[in-house]
């Protein structure tokens, strides 16, 4: 049996209103393990009111190596934009 | 891939490094980088673990609550900080166990100056303020390095290193303010750690085998020396504050240069401690290994506990 503890990613809400943003990660035997030890090590001096712990195995991640594919479509599509909308002056709170 | 197509990823990637983009672990890099950085952030983080060791030898015998407080609260966050750092360092492809062993094997560095020993509760104030304080003086400027895992860890040491300087000048200050004896106690630990701390920046710079490459990678954005002369700066007008001496009789205000001008650095010594010469290298190597090693049974319970719980999450679900 491999007896090497997992690799978790922790995310932490700094406050109420923020989004959970990722601070790290840590290896523990368990979820309640990567919990608590996510506590003790990202918010020793209250750095958050919430944590989430998610196995890093579980993480499907892009491939920067297709980025092309992935984000370039978005560059030309320009009608997304309010800017590419023409609009008299006289047009107020537009 | 050919070896034309990798030249010109190498330019890219030193281009965008060049216009102060950070770089992610799942980027390309060169394997030079990724080799330079898993040396250097695992010696960082060997070093924090390590670190610990001179300075929990105190904790049970701390003066005051207050003390015991400040220093468990410290130690405590350099095992927080060696954790930020080898998290960052798996990034790059190597495990945690890997790290472990080379530092259990003696093939990983850690910081010399950890090599030498805590004789006096005095010893604790001129940890924190001289250790502590050379160490920010290193850290803060790789808060803009490139690797972007290891800026992001370096942003949360440096935050909390502060601290750590205070609490060692405070108690310096509060022995220079007692008795003879504490005074003496003081000026002793400061006699013992000054040159130590000195070394601690690192070899000087015609010494230095990394610097160039590392500058433009931007794992070091002033020289050794340079370092050297800021922390000597900065920490000389203290000790006066303190009314010690600093152990170096060359030392001296350079009104030409508006820094101080110091005698020569004992580099033997230096070399004799990187080898693992030094007082305390083998009562620091054994030490952690034998936590380690007795911690052993300890992660295999918590393994075979989890797996227990997990087969039972499965049979309620079913
Ligand atoms: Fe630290
Ligand atoms: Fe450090
Ligand atoms: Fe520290």
């Amino acid at each position: 049996m491999d007896n090497n503890w997992p690799l978790w990613e922790v995310f932490v809400r700094s406050k109420n209103g923020l989004e959970h943003r990722h601070f790290g990660s840590l290896h523990a035997a368990d979820e309640d393990m990567a919990l608590e030890n996510a506590r003790d090590v990202y918010t020793r001096r209250n750095e958050g009111v919430s944590i989430w712990v998610v196995k890093s195995s579980n993480i499907k991640a892009s491939n920067p190596a297709h980025n092309g594919e992935l984000f370039e479509p978005a560059q030309d599509k320009v009608y997304r934009h309010p800017t590419f909308y023409n609009v008299p002056d006289e047009v107020k709170h537009m | 891939m050919s070896n034309e197509q990798i030249k010109s990823l190498e330019e890219i990637f030193e281009a965008r490094i060049a216009r102060d983009e950070k770089i992610e672990p799942k980027d390309w890099m060169p394997e030079k980088y990724r080799k330079t950085h898993i040396r250097q952030i695992s010696q960082h983080a060997h070093s924090e673990i390590v670190g610990m060791l001179p300075e929990g030898n105190w904790i049970s015998r701390a003066p005051s609550l207050r003390r015991k407080a400040a220093l468990l609260a410290k130690v405590q966050d350099e095992a927080g900080h060696g954790l930020y750092l080898y998290s960052a360092c798996e990034t790059l492809g190597i495990s945690r166990i890997e790290l472990y062993d080379q530092l259990h094997s003696g093939k990983a560095k850690y910081s010399s100056i950890f090599n030498y020993p805590t004789l006096t509760w005095a010893d604790m104030g001129a940890v924190g303020w001289l250790v502590d304080g050379a160490a920010i003086i290193n850290q803060v400027p790789l808060c803009n390095t490139s690797f972007g895992p290891y800026a992001r860890a370096m942003v949360r040491v440096c935050k909390e290193e502060s601290f750590h300087q205070r609490q060692g000048f405070e108690i310096m200050l509060k022995l220079c303010n007692g008795s003879k004896q504490q005074k003496d106690m003081a000026q002793d630990a400061l006699n013992r750690w000054w040159w130590p701390s000195l070394m601690m920046l690192g070899p000087t710079d015609a010494e230095s085998v990394h610097t160039e490459q590392s500058m433009k990678w931007k794992l070091k954005r002033k020289s050794n020396d340079d370092l050297r002369q800021q922390f000597i700066d900065q920490t000389v007008p203290q000790a006066d504050l303190l009314g010690l001496t600093i152990p170096d009789p060359d030392l001296k205000f350079n009104e030409q240069t508006g820094s101080y001008d110091f005698g020569t650095i004992d580099w033997d010594e230096f070399w004799q401690v990187v080898k693992g010469h030094g007082p305390c290298n083998k009562q620091r190597i054994s030490a952690r290994v034998a936590a380690w090693d007795n911690g052993s049974w300890v992660r295999d319970a918590a393994m075979a506990h989890a797996a227990k719980k997990e087969a039972l999450k499965i049979k309620i679900a079913i």
